[in-house]
């Protein structure tokens, strides 16, 4: 009894918390709107169900806001994920659609080692603007949004390149072990990262760098490679959620692809608790994050909400879990609650409820 | 005094923080026309008592009156609006805005939403003059002194019909000659009729100004004393809760074994070494187990030149030796990779990353050097970081607290603690006990004994004179952004012979005319 009740603040407390609320809230309502929405079920030793879609039409999205989540926690950011995505789709689908044989899967993984390098060269680019030159980030990475985009149409000669590839679109549609091929990457991708960076010390001095750059800079951090590093990573995970999107549609679009997709990464990264300030970071934040507006998306559809007013929902949740999470409002909301709880209540009373919630 | 009735009182103010009792049933007092110095150590409560009278906190329990009726602030707007104003240690302006700006900012003369510049600088100005500040109320804040910055809050503070005005640290890093402008103001605005609340951590400056002094301790209130009845070791004393005799100790050994520390090998050589618009050229060499103290006045270059034995900032001119090798140190990591290793005199901006914990920001610069790829292992972290918690006994000795959680003492001493398990040979230390409680410093001027005894090369930098000569060997003193000397530190050297030489810039023409 006692038990629970001095761990509940503590679970209450967790930056996590509210995410997953919200997230566990959505997928009742689903449930209650269709209950087949939470079945799994296994066809032709394939994994199916709404949860499983959400998981794999999620998997560029988590891609995409891990690397964000690196770049935010040196305190910067990359809105030129989206365009990255486009080039290294336009970059695969195009080597791809110049094989005679477009099912060798030699050629397809020529294609995603070309389109990755470029994506390398992009994030080099964007680190370099931004550790060497000392442009801010927010315009370092605006420059490549814009140029991004007339790169992915050049590459595409304003066509929507089409490919018929069994291996490539292996990416977004296969299944490995019953999971979804998406899914597994994603998880891997996850995992890998997360083992980089806190196995090792490369995680801390992130949160170093972002916490202070100069002190940083004082104790012996190479600040510059970090920061450098940081982008390349982003533009990495872009690039495979780039490979993930087209494989998906089996064609590259250089207009569409990944439009608009860094802004939904970094509201992963916000709603998963890690500070655009900079400084501490949490994957597992992240991943839940990506998962919840993926989830949101997905609602909409499956809800019939009207397309018109589906941003306007989708816009209300996001405020609602930014509200919460925020310390300011939660502070005002607690103190109302006590205020209105015990109005006539002795001072000591007053305390004891304040330091309970 | 004691005819009039306060024009504040906080009766039995309680505030908890989770796990903390920050303040216990204090009582404080302010009469009208009084300076009041409130003492304590970091952690004592200072900072939390003004938070909850400006109402940054609410207290827990307890009563505040002012002129007599109860208030209860929900911000610092509605004290400053009751005429209770605040200027914090931390410069709290705008430094790219005007300095007139920053005095009206808020509450600019106006007319129909639209702002009277003329009006707004005609009153700056007046403001100021009657501070005796003559400056330019149009230029950037930024471009003064962090002293004039300093006055220019005060000026704000005052302007709107402040009753009680709280100084909290104000002259932590003020030079002399800008502490007794300071002080002038201060006793000026006294006689005006205002409660000043002075919170410092020099004795001299409570010594010169305050009436009365009310010192905490641990959260509880020790007592309120007439300055006049309060000697400044019982001050001290009251301060601490215990008897300090640790720094006569320090003191015998002042001057001890000079000539063994000269004949040592240099650790570094500073020939001609300077930096265009920072520093003049100068030569300073420092032997092995030799504390070589850097005296003179805010802004004459002192933390200028540890930034160039450390490589913080760039030298462009002059040879640097480590060994007796030659030298070039382009950055922080060169000279990490030299066992040299520094404390900046900032800690919050240039030495601690705030958000991380105390185990983090002590291997911070051990991790940095051996890279990401190579941790430092778990056990041997933990076993560091237990060592030296334990070695400076800082408090709370809890490896996993955000380090901004701490008090300044505290954190100098994770700095410090940083450094010291990447075994420096050459530690520059750049004002360690700059805004420390006195406990602590005795601490940290003992561990510098220490060091220097087991062969460390110090470079210590202290706007304080007496701290200097306790531990230096020799005294480099700047001025004007020149070494102009070095003094041996033997009986001769006091401390108004060094003053004599940092407010006349030559020490031999002086000797040659007496």
């Amino acid at each position: 009894m006692s038990d629970w009740r001095t761990r509940l603040p503590a679970v209450t407390g967790h930056r996590l918390f509210w995410p997953v609320v919200a997230l566990v809230l959505l997928l009742v309502a689903n449930a209650i709107y269709r209950p087949s929405f939470l079945a799994v079920e296994v066809k032709n030793g394939h994994l199916y169900g709404s949860l499983v879609d959400i998981v794999r039409l999620s998997a560029p999205l988590i891609l995409v806001a891990l690397g964000m989540t690196l770049v935010i926690a040196t305190g910067g950011i990359d809105l030129s994920v989206g365009s990255v995505v486009a080039v290294s789709g336009a970059v695969a689908c195009l080597y791809i659609s110049r094989q005679p044989d477009q099912n060798s899967l030699g050629s397809v993984l020529v294609a995603l080692a070309i389109a990755l390098g470029i994506a390398l060269l992009l994030g080099l680019w964007n680190g370099t603007l931004v550790a060497v030159i000392g442009i801010q980030p927010i315009i370092a990475t605006l420059i490549l949004m814009v140029a991004g985009r007339g790169l992915a149409q050049l590459i595409t000669s304003g066509q929507i390149i089409t490919i018929n590839s069994d291996p490539y679109r292996m990416i977004g549609v296969g299944h490995v072990l019953t999971l979804p091929f998406a899914i597994v990457i994603a998880l891997a991708v996850t995992l890998l990262v997360a083992l980089l960076t806190r196995r090792t010390a490369l995680g801390m001095i992130i949160e170093a760098v972002g916490g202070n750059a100069e002190a940083s800079r004082l104790a012996g951090i190479r600040a510059r490679r970090i920061k450098i590093l940081v982008y390349v990573a982003s533009a990495a995970c872009a690039a495979v959620a780039g490979f993930m999107m087209t494989a998906n549609v089996s064609s590259a679009d250089g207009n569409a692809a990944g439009l608009w997709v860094e802004l939904d990464a970094i509201l992963a990264v916000v709603i998963g608790g890690t500070s655009l300030t900079g400084g501490r970071f949490s994957f597992g934040g992240t991943v839940v994050g990506a998962l919840l507006i993926q989830t949101l998306t997905t609602s909409v559809y499956a809800m019939n909400i009207d397309p018109q007013t589906s941003l306007l929902f989708k816009a209300m949740v996001v405020i609602a879990v930014c509200l919460v999470q925020a310390p300011a409002f939660r502070a005002r909301f607690r103190r109302r609650r006590s205020r209105g709880a015990a109005p006539a209540a002795p001072v000591g009373e007053n305390r004891k409820e304040q330091v309970a919630a | 005094m004691s005819d009039r009735p306060p024009v504040l009182t906080m009766t039995a103010i309680s505030k908890f923080f989770p796990g903390v009792r920050a303040l216990d049933g204090v009582d404080f007092r302010l009469f009208p026309g009084e300076v009041h110095a409130l003492m304590g150590e970091n952690g004592a409560g200072k900072s939390t008592l003004i938070k909850v009278l400006t109402g940054v906190y609410g207290a827990d329990a307890g009563t505040i009156t002012l002129d007599g009726a109860p208030v209860s602030f929900s911000g610092p707007m509605q004290a400053t609006a009751a005429g209770v104003s605040t200027v914090y240690q931390e410069v709290n302006l705008c430094p790219n805005l005007s300095v007139a700006e920053n005095i009206f900012i808020g509450r600019q003369p106006g007319r129909l939403g639209s702002v009277r510049w003329r009006e707004m600088r005609r009153r700056a100005s007046a403001l100021l003059a009657r501070l005796d500040l003559d400056i330019d109320v149009g230029e950037l804040l930024g471009n003064y002194s962090l002293a004039v910055q300093q006055m220019v809050a005060i000026a704000r503070a005052v302007d709107v019909q402040a009753r009680v005005l709280i100084l909290d640290e104000p002259t932590s890093s003020l030079d002399s000659d800008e502490v007794a402008q300071l002080m002038r103001i201060m006793r000026q605005l006294r006689d005006e009729g205002i409660a000043i609340l002075f919170v410092t951590h020099f004795l001299d400056q409570v010594y010169g100004i305050a009436d009365r002094i009310t010192v905490l301790r641990n959260g509880r209130l020790v007592g309120e004393y007439p300055t006049a009845e309060l000697p400044q070791f019982a001050l001290v004393e009251k301060m601490i809760g215990k008897e300090l005799d640790t720094l006569e100790r320090l003191d015998e050994r002042a001057g001890r074994d000079r000539a063994a520390v000269e004949a040592a090998a240099p650790v570094v050589e500073a020939t001609d070494l300077g930096r265009s618009g920072s520093v003049a050229p100068f030569s300073l060499t420092i032997h092995r187990g030799e504390v070589v103290g850097l005296a003179g006045l805010l802004g004459s270059g002192r933390t200028e030149v540890a930034r160039l034995f450390f490589g913080a900032d760039r030298a462009d001119q002059g040879r640097l030796a480590v060994d007796g090798r030659p030298a070039s140190i382009r950055g922080p990591i060169a000279a990490i990779e030299r066992n040299i290793a520094f404390c900046s005199e900032n800690r919050r901006t240039e030495g601690l990353v705030g958000e991380l914990s105390v185990r983090e920001n002590i291997i911070l610069a051990l991790q940095a050097a051996r890279g990401w790829l190579r941790p430092v292992p778990r056990r041997r972290q933990d076993e560091l970081v237990r060592r030296y918690i334990e070695a400076l006994s800082i408090r709370p000795a809890d490896p996993d607290m955000p380090v901004r959680n701490l008090s300044g003492g505290n954190q100098q001493k994770v700095v410090l603690a940083r450094w010291l398990i990447t075994e420096p040979r050459l530690l520059i230390l750049d004002e360690p006990t700059r805004g420390i409680d006195i406990g602590a410093k005795t601490e940290i001027q003992r561990l510098v004994v220490q060091l220097s005894d087991d062969g460390m090369a110090v470079l210590f930098i202290s706007a304080e004179l007496e701290e200097v000569l306790r531990l230096s060997h020799k005294v480099a003193v700047m001025r004007d952004r020149h070494l102009v000397t070095e003094l041996a530190n033997d009986e001769s050297l006091d401390a108004e012979r060094v003053m004599r030489v940092i407010a006349s810039g030559a020490e031999q023409k002086e000797r040659d005319e007496a």
